[in-house]
């Protein structure tokens, strides 16, 4: 009890010193002092590329002082909408939360990540139909053996509701239809670790977090590799978005430019395991439609 | 002479002393009571704004099997049931004190009046060497070495009540052991010399005078036990599968209060519906804990010995 107290308590403290911060330092944009603070707080699947390239920039730019914490996509692109924070970390388009009004907030993309479905080796099943993997998740495929695997029962791991990766593995793959009730588990690493020591079990993950003891599904034969997302041929991925005020902050805003520039794009986002936006051949728009760049 | 009286009227040292202890004091009460304040203010503003900006119906809050915030049902109703997560709280609570009361009373038995010597300083450490332990590497424990297990035995993913007991029997098995050796330890020496003078042996004078004499500070263990079980999150999150189903049997994935608290709070926006349904988790996770903290009361007072 204790511990569940004092952590909703954490929350609802830091929320209200930092929305206090917030309002300060919103304030303080017009006097635009050069060496301002700027956080970034939000998507977990963003955070290590964030910090990443925060401790290069600073290092850098000795005026800079940058902050950059998780918490979730809702977290950040609610903490940015109060202006508690001058960034806003997530995995899904503004427009696809409920409570954000996305036309207050400007949209930095600066990164892409695919995802794929993992199963545990035991299952014997390498590759599924889309239709299949939409059943299997929907809960109407129970058992390996009805797409070529072993007999065996499936067990599906959800992400928790609301997480960026969910609905991007749900946007592209259940195309609206609710998923299965089965277990959730709140971080990538969790899923990884339960999907390779469970028999039967299928999740989904970020390519960065796919190794060696777990199997990758392909999707109608197309293997799920960076280059098959760059072209859509490999349709479950999504931007990393930045979301700042439509006005950022100058700090911010250089921060943001610096990520997005062709030393970062074509360093720290490959090395971290994301694709790089410049190589991106095509792009999605928050209804998910798709067009030639 | 004016010395001497300006001297006699200062406050002396050890009255500054006092002084500014006394507003240290102060200080530090009415800055916990804010604090305490503060946390009622907002776990019961934003808990209830479930029902009140968002119009859910209480009952169909707490007896409602649904738990899908983000989503309307086919009435149009926010699916937010979250009798599955309160269902699965007791039962991890419950089934971990059953299990862990007999192991502590045993243990405690053997460290106050069956082997003081050669058991003592020995259990004491290991007892207190588990409540040193945080929480995440039970919750890691259980991961690597409980759910396999349960798999291994009963088939299924391993994921699910029976794992989130186990683990929580280590877990709240130093708690109820520590403080029932207090009440053991408080039973006045009198009564056993007492029955073991009447003739009675070793094992009726345990069970029929210091166990029962100890009953009410046993009982005040076994629910301090329990209040931890319930609010425990960490650990119950990594082993129990966090689905939010009724839990059908000990060995399907289900949610407890507390995991759905913490897998869910990072996802949702602040003043939205899926937020503020997981802020009334929080409130029925006070409120119980106001329920537990009662009963310890209600307890202890009720059961004091009458000299």
């Amino acid at each position: 009890m204790k511990k569940a107290l004092s952590f909703v308590t954490i929350l609802g403290v830091s929320g209200v010193l930092l929305a206090g911060c917030g309002s300060n330092s919103g304030s303080g944009t017009g006097s635009s002092s050069s060496s301002s603070k700027v956080t970034a707080v939000g998507s977990t699947a963003l955070q290590p590329l964030v910090e990443q390239a925060a401790t290069d920039f600073q290092s850098a730019n000795s005026g800079a002082s940058i902050t950059v914490q998780g918490g979730g996509s809702g977290t950040g692109l609610s903490q940015v909408q109060q202006k508690a924070v001058q960034i806003g970390n997530s995995d899904i388009f503004a427009e696809k939360q409920a409570g954000i009004k996305a036309n207050e907030l400007k949209d930095h993309q600066v990164a892409v990540v695919g995802m794929a479905p993992v199963v545990n080796k035991d299952a014997g099943v390498k590759n599924v139909t889309m239709a299949q993997l939409k059943k299997i998740f929907t809960g109407k495929i129970t058992n390996w053996k009805q797409v070529g695997g072993k007999d065996e029962k499936i067990s599906v791991v959800n992400r928790a509701k609301g997480s960026g990766t969910r609905a991007t593995f749900e946007q592209a793959v259940l195309g609206g239809a609710s998923a299965v009730k089965a277990q959730e588990q709140d971080s990538n690493g969790t899923v990884q670790k339960i999907v390779q020591s469970t028999p039967g079990a299928v999740s989904y993950l970020a390519f960065s977090f796919l190794n060696s003891k777990l199997q990758p599904l392909s999707i109608d034969n197309v293997k799920p590799t960076d280059a098959n997302v760059e072209t859509n041929k490999w349709k479950i991925w999504s931007y990393e978005h930045m979301y700042t005020q439509a006005k950022p902050n100058k700090e911010a805003e250089k921060f943001i430019k610096y990520i997005q520039s062709s030393k970062v794009q074509d360093g720290l986002v490959k090395k971290l395991g994301y694709i790089s936006i410049s190589n991106m051949k095509v792009t999605k728009d928050a209804n998910n439609k798709v067009t030639n760049k | 002479m004016d010395q001497i009286k300006a001297k006699l009227m200062k406050p002396s040292r050890e009255t500054k002393q006092e002084t500014v202890g006394k507003i240290i004091s102060y200080t530090c009460i009415v800055a916990i009571m804010l604090l305490v304040l503060l946390v009622l203010y907002f776990i019961i503003s934003f808990g209830m704004s479930t029902f009140t900006t968002n119009h859910v119906n209480l009952w169909s809050f707490l007896s409602g099997t649904n738990w899908n915030p983000s989503q309307l049902d086919a009435h149009g109703n926010p699916e937010v049931g979250a009798l599955p997560m309160i269902v699965t709280s007791f039962a991890v609570t419950v089934l971990s004190a059953l299990v862990a009361t007999p192991f502590a009373i045993a243990v405690a038995l053997f460290m106050t009046i069956i082997a003081p010597k050669h058991g003592k300083g020995f259990l004491q450490s290991i007892i207190e060497l588990l409540v040193g332990i945080p929480s995440v590497v039970y919750g890691y424990i259980g991961l690597t070495l409980v759910v396999p297990f349960i798999r291994g035995i009963y088939g299924g993913t391993g994921f699910g009540i029976l794992s989130g007991t186990i683990v929580l029997f280590v877990m709240v098995l130093p708690t109820i052991t520590s403080m029932t050796v207090d009440s053991l330890k408080a039973v006045p020496r009198y009564y056993l010399e007492a029955s073991l003078a009447l003739g009675a042996t070793r094992w009726q004078t345990i069970y029929k005078v210091i166990l029962r004499a100890a009953t009410p500070g046993i009982l005040t263990a076994i629910i301090f036990g329990m209040a931890r079980a319930f609010g425990e999150a960490l650990a119950v999150q990594m082993v129990i599968g966090n689905a939010t189903l009724m839990p059908k049997s000990l060995l399907t994935p289900a949610a407890t209060l507390t995991s759905q608290l913490t897998t869910g709070i990072g996802n949702t926006v602040m003043g939205s519906l899926p937020n503020n349904a997981l802020w009334s988790l929080a409130l029925i996770l006070l409120l119980m804990s106001l329920v537990f903290n009662i009963a310890v009361k209600f307890v202890g007072s009720k059961g004091d010995l009458n000299k």
